[in-house]
């Protein structure tokens, strides 16, 4: 808000008794050199290392003091509470990239050293130390996401067009709600409930790849049913009445004049949803157990997926942990990147194939 | 907008195609009721039994413990855990809200606020990677310091973990967990502030804060109240950052910085269901069961409070 007033040639009561317009850059400089300076002098003294981090942070406690008393003593307290907050807001943000950053930067650093043929190929089946891949876990993760997918794609759309369509009263709003409940569920907790299902079912300890992709479909739901509702809410009036006034029946209205409008915003939702249950850990470890082999059938057998593969890498380090760390990040990245993948389709998705509602 | 209309025109007829597809739609919505009843049902099945058992059955319980004391440690790990990501991340998440809604370029806001979408979609795992490998040994001198100089203070009494494997490492993976959800809802209430009173709060000669503090907080209070509520959920069930980060025990410790740490509901699931077995399976789905129903209280409470504002849809 540093105002283009401050040139002005009259004397002008908002503009007087304000800072230069570049006097923030100038006070930040000086503070960052400031703490730069005593950071240096202070681990000088100390024998110890220069930490840039700590100069940083230093300066910017040095540049919020600075700012607010310069600016309390020329402009007065209600502008230098204005510019006291502002540089929180903008700390704030800059502290929230840190960690985003951080963790981008080890993710592709630590783990593209294991990206190669054989990581994409061979599955863990008697891999002591070297060597080894996650094709297993791919092909299982591929498995079960996409059988969780087959199940609560057509379940979840079916349910947010009742909702739009045809529910009204009680139902609706029961079903409205529990959707939102199931919104929450905590990963784990349907990870537990597939467990017990296919415990009461199949017998004591059964871990099987249906079972994983049944706790998926527990947290995939909820999100394509309020995705697709709120896409399918966006579908002009005026289409379906224009088709029903051409004696279009209910039924083909919704296949043929909503559906096709509102595709592209449904598949956004879905790929969404994939994304968010494609890096599920808990529920899968729970409920599909763990694997070192390849196992194609969802039906027999525990099956192992891309975010149990990366856990259990950390956690069972072999004697000589390096090369399993190095699985565990090169997992880590190829996960991250799947699901980038799937939300920069989505956003593509959404962008090109958005109905044009303007006139 | 067929309201009106919809009582004076006679019932159309009812084709079977008609009837195929709602009775279809129906049962889809229905279904859904049914899962979620099936999710509490089958796990009040199978935890009962965990609940009741013979404590000197259960291999993971320590002498003398029953259900109760092994339970309330756990409990407490998970709020304590949960609230210290909370009071992290609030602040946080507000300050980028407004910097997104109030104080960023118009043409960077939207991307910076994808850049924040963009933390809500890296999965947990790698969040725990992140925090047991990179975070742990980043932070821990800052923990020896704290040990050092503010030992008075109980939260910091030390002696500093030397892993910098604390909970306190965890709430800060929780923090940047839930920080996504907190923005997203606040950003979107902050940006429904009618335009009209800001204009007239800057007619008046207020600064961007005074805009901020007497127009743009007080009708945004709820959704952020709403949006703290659901990260708080999701802090509350959040298991594999915690899992791989704690190496925690089941006690209640309010020492943020030493290596003797509680641990959570989710996370003691975690590391112990693949080798349970017999009886122990039913005691650790009973406390998923409990974990269950806390995260459904404060879901609820929170979906109470969106669904207060009917105008406001940017929940999720």
């Amino acid at each position: 808000m540093s105002s283009a007033t401050a040139t002005s040639p009259v004397t002008n009561a908002f503009a007087a008794s304000r800072l230069p317009r570049f006097s923030t850059l100038w006070i930040l400089l000086a503070s960052l050199a400031v703490s730069g300076v005593v950071v240096g002098l202070v681990t000088m003294a100390g024998d110890a290392e220069f930490n840039v981090g700590l100069a940083v942070f230093f300066g910017a406690v040095i540049f919020a003091v600075a700012n607010y008393v310069i600016s309390l003593l020329v402009e007065g307290s209600r502008r230098a509470a204005d510019r006291l907050v502002t540089t929180l807001v903008v700390a704030a943000f800059t502290v929230a990239m840190i960690p985003l950053v951080s963790l981008v930067y080890t993710v592709v650093v630590m783990g593209s050293g294991r990206i190669d043929w054989d990581f994409f190929t061979l599955s863990m089946r008697n891999v002591l130390g070297e060597g080894g891949g996650a094709a297993h876990a791919i092909v299982g993760t591929l498995l079960m996401t996409g059988l969780a997918t087959v199940i609560s794609v057509p379940i979840g759309l079916l349910t947010s067009i009742y909702l739009v369509e045809y529910g009204r009263g009680r139902l609706a709003q029961a079903i409205t709600f529990f959707v939102d409940v199931m919104t929450g569920i905590p990963s784990i907790v349907a990870g537990l409930f597939a467990f017990a299902l296919f415990e009461l079912i199949l017998g004591p300890g059964t871990r099987v790849g249906l079972s994983g992709a049944i706790a998926l479909t527990v947290l995939m739901l909820p999100v394509v049913v309020r995705s697709s509702e709120e896409i399918l809410r966006l579908v002009p009036n005026e289409l379906r009445e224009a088709s029903y006034a051409l004696g279009v029946p209910k039924w083909l209205t919704i296949l043929k004049v909503v559906i096709p409008t509102s595709i592209a915003g449904i598949s956004t939702g879905v790929m969404l949803s994939i994304a968010r249950v494609i890096g599920e850990t808990a529920p899968l470890l729970i409920a599909a157990g763990f694997s070192n082999n390849f196992n194609y059938d969802l039906t027999e057998g525990r099956m192992q997926s891309l975010p149990v593969y990366v856990y259990y890498s950390y956690i069972s380090q072999g004697t000589d942990f390096a090369p399993y760390i190095e699985r565990a990040w090169a997992g880590a990245l190829t996960l991250i990147a799947i699901v980038m993948i799937l939300n920069l389709i989505a956003r593509l998705v959404a962008r090109i194939f958005a109905p044009k509602l303007g006139r | 907008m067929s309201s009106p209309a919809a009582k004076l025109r006679p019932k159309s007829a009812q084709r079977p195609g008609d009837r195929v597809f709602s009775a279809s739609a129906l049962t889809a919505g229905s279904l859904i009721l049914a899962i979620l009843a099936a999710v509490a049902g089958f796990l009040i099945l199978e935890g009962i039994p965990g609940v009741l058992a013979d404590p000197n059955d259960v291999s993971i319980f320590d002498d003398g413990v029953d259900f109760v004391s092994f339970v309330i440690p756990l409990i407490f790990g998970t709020l304590w855990a949960a609230a210290l990501a909370l009071v992290m991340a609030m602040p946080v998440a507000l300050g980028i809200a407004l910097f997104i809604s109030h104080y960023a370029p118009r043409k960077l806001a939207a991307g910076l606020g994808y850049t924040i979408d963009l933390l809500a979609a890296v999965p947990s795992v790698v969040f725990g990677l992140w925090g047991a490998n990179v975070l742990a040994p980043m932070i821990q001198p800052a923990y020896t310091w704290l040990a050092e100089n503010l030992g008075f203070i109980p939260l910091f009494a030390g002696p500093a973990s030397g892993t910098g494997r604390t909970i306190l490492t965890a709430a800060i993976v929780l923090a940047v967990m839930v920080l996504p959800i907190i923005t997203a809802i606040s950003r979107e209430v902050f940006l429904q502030t009618p335009r009209l009173y800001e204009e007239a709060a800057l007619a008046l000669g207020a600064t961007r804060w005074e805009v901020i503090r007497t127009v743009v907080l007080p009708f945004g209070r709820p959704g952020v109240i709403s949006g703290a509520m659901l990260g708080l959920g999701r802090a509350l069930g959040e298991t594999m950052a915690v899992a791989m980060v704690l190496s925690g025990s089941g006690i209640i410790n309010f020492d943020l910085i030493s290596s003797v740490n509680p641990t959570t509901i989710a996370a003691n699931v975690a590391l112990r269901f693949p080798e349970a077995y017999g009886i122990n399976v039913n005691v650790l789905i009973a406390t998923g069961l409990i974990l269950f129903a806390i995260t459904l209280v404060v879901n609820s409470i929170a979906r109470y409070i969106v669904n207060r504002r009917k105008e406001f849809s940017g929940a999720n």
